[in-house]
């Protein structure tokens, strides 16, 4: 068995119960009416659950990737919405100003944003770039003391929601890993504005939307890191953005095995439960390894970052193979429960749309597999 | 003021689905999640809401063995001060005139101004608080829902069958069992988890405490289980089966049949 600390325990205790008492209660009222889920996050900042990542110094609870790992699976067992936000703000967004922010910035962003008043959101996909961040065309101009930011930023999420936004534009040529900064947006900025809100097929209760910059004026003091550090920005929060995403995966399935397990023992067919015909036994077996393969992958990943040491390919490993056990455990819990599993009355059809998108974001299951094979052939060329 | 909250470690029936053991003399306990009884939370939330307002220090104690460091841990992640384990062999199988003499060794040991339990735990029995408060020959009151602070009394809420509330005065020290509804009890926090982690929890044994042996545990117990089990359908009880939708559809239809509609 994985050892998990008794802290750690408590900790997944008490995301479980909040997750369970409250979220899972309003997941799917959310779901159907794009409801933000802000008074929830807000309860989630008073627990310590969107500072897990950083320094005690600045109000984080510094509980480490195990911790955090366990934590935000519970919460997407509650509601993958709300695990989107907390991944998002927690992995990246809170990461990359512990790390590159001034004394300064950390003092206005990141301690709000430890405390949940402020939410974080991540700004580097546009509509001609995705995978690809050395095509961004996003630009920012520096004048005087200002940066003037032009160009569209398109799928962020909690875009309109957020406190403060990290922004990727380019700054300079296309020369890799150096024409890319890092700013910190917020809403209150001339001639940034949010624009159309995407209509998903899940995830529902997270705003996914554009943001538009049209000579927009940002203060120099907004620049994270120094100029022509926006990859490096960019890259270093994709470890803990994999395993949070892996771990949100985890949480759907969880939910998906846990809501099959119940309805396979309440649903009677041919005078017994559909628990007791051999196929369906199959099906919940399957999923059961399913789910924990994928647990111990997040846990070994998230072990290896909080033990400080190269995580790069295990990260990918567990984002890809959760992601995929997400799909494919939401989807056997469709067929599980027959034609209640397709109508909204049951959850699964909610967590089976939820897990759709998780395959995609946070870099897709291809790069994920490039990245994989890359510390595959870097380890062999070694040997 | 110091307020002791006796707390107990009870199976999670939002995390279980209970079952007869196979030989039918208790719940099937492998694998059980277990968490803190629903109602001490209650209590232990009023208590530090009370300490919040006059100061003062809230201790949380309970009977069992070490895999109850887990709950009382929590309670004061939560926010108790103090936490405190009454374990002993002696104390295994005890009915609730035991739990109530061990308990009451626990509060003799202390100087508490109030006593909180919760009104009631998984076996239902809601007896605890009241012998407790008998053997310290303190005045009691069952299923309080309401707590106004008051010099050397409480003014407190009980809820009436039927729906109906009488408020009471009580002199301190005194021993309330608190209901459900009282407040909204807190979540945990993380910072909480960490503060608690490594602090160490005290143990009192039956010695420590000056308890008889003999008087608490299998061998003190007045009142011994004999048979456990889940009650056969009685004539003319339908349970309906199906999704809501199905259930309810089910439901109108026998209402119409029976002119209930």
């Amino acid at each position: 068995m994985f050892q998990i600390s008794k802290e750690n325990l408590m900790i997944q205790k008490t995301a479980r119960e909040f997750a369970r008492k409250e979220l899972a209660e309003l997941a799917a009222h959310r779901d159907a009416h794009h409801e933000f889920p802000g008074s929830s996050l807000k309860k989630m900042g008073d627990m310590g659950l969107m500072g897990m990542l950083v320094s005690e110094t600045y109000g984080g609870s510094e509980i480490g990737p195990v911790g955090y790992a366990l934590a935000l699976s519970e919460i997407a067992y509650g509601c993958a919405s709300t695990a989107v936000v907390m991944s998002v703000h927690n992995s990246i967004c809170c990461g990359s100003i512990q790390s590159f922010g001034t004394d300064a910035q950390k003092d206005e962003f990141l301690r709000p944003m430890a405390q949940g008043t402020c939410i974080g959101a991540f700004a580097l996909t546009e509509p001609e770039a995705g995978s690809d961040p050395q095509s961004l065309s996003c630009s920012a101009v520096k004048e005087g003391e200002h940066y003037i930011i032009n160009g569209t930023k398109r799928f962020i999420t909690t875009g309109k929601h957020a406190g403060v936004i990290i922004l990727i534009a380019r700054t300079g040529n296309n020369e890799p890993g150096r024409g890319l900064s890092a700013f910190l947006i917020t809403h209150d900025l001339p001639g940034f504005s949010v624009g159309r809100m995407e209509d998903k097929m899940g995830q529902c209760a997270s705003d996914t939307t554009d943001l538009l910059f049209s000579d927009c004026r940002v203060p120099a003091s907004r620049l994270l890191g120094h100029e022509g550090q926006g990859f490096e920005i960019a890259m270093s929060g994709l470890d803990d953005g994999r395993i949070g995403i892996a771990a949100l995966s985890l949480g759907l399935g969880m939910a998906a095995l846990d809501q099959s397990v119940s309805y396979a023992k309440q649903r009677r067919q041919f005078g017994k439960q559909i628990a007791e015909f051999q196929g369906l036994r199959w099906m919940l077996a399957d999923m059961d390894m399913d789910v924990d393969a994928a647990r111990l992958m997040v846990l070994n990943a998230a072990a290896l970052k909080q033990a400080g040491k190269h995580c790069r390919a295990q990260a990918s490993k567990a984002k890809c193979y959760a992601s995929e056990m997400a799909q494919r455990v939401t989807g056997q819990a469709i067929q599980i429960h027959g034609g209640y599993g397709y109508i909204k009355e049951y959850p699964v059809e909610r967590f089976y749309r939820d897990a759709r998108i998780t395959t995609i974001y946070e870099g897709t299951n291809q790069i994920q597999r490039i990245i994989i094979a890359n510390e595959l052939l870097k380890d062999k060329k070694k040997k | 003021m110091e307020i002791l909250v006796c707390v107990k470690r009870v199976p999670d029936s939002a995390e279980n689905e209970i079952e007869m053991n196979s030989e039918g003399n208790d719940i099937e306990r492998d694998d059980l999640v277990y968490s803190v009884n629903e109602w001490d939370n209650y209590a232990v939330e009023e208590a530090i809401q009370i300490v919040d307002k006059v100061g003062g220090t809230v201790t949380v104690v309970t009977v069992g063995d070490e895999d109850c460091d887990e709950i009382l841990r929590r309670e004061m992640a939560m926010g108790a001060e103090k936490g405190l384990l009454l374990n002993d062999d002696a104390f295994a199988g005890s009915d609730c005139k035991g739990i109530a003499t061990i308990l009451k060794g626990a509060v003799q040991k202390g100087n508490y101004d109030l006593v909180l339990t919760g009104a009631q735990a998984d076996e239902g029995a809601g007896a605890v608080g009241g012998m407790l408060a008998a053997m310290l020959d303190l005045p009691y009151a069952s299923l309080v829902n309401k707590i106004e602070l008051g010099e050397g009394k409480l003014t407190i809420g009980r809820e009436i069958e039927g729906g109906n509330r009488e408020m009471n005065e009580i002199t301190l020290p005194c021993v309330l069992s608190i209901q459900t509804g009282i407040n909204e009890p807190r979540y945990v926090g993380i910072r909480g988890i960490r503060k608690v982690s490594g602090v160490e929890i005290p143990e009192l044994s039956a010695a420590d405490m000056g308890i008889d042996a003999a008087s608490v545990g299998e061998a003190g117990a007045g009142v011994k289980k004999v048979d456990y089990f889940v009650p056969e359908k009685g004539e003319g009880a339908e349970m309906l089966e199906g999704s809501t939708d199905e259930i309810i559809a089910k439901l109108i239809e026998i209402l119409k049949a029976n002119g209930g509609l």
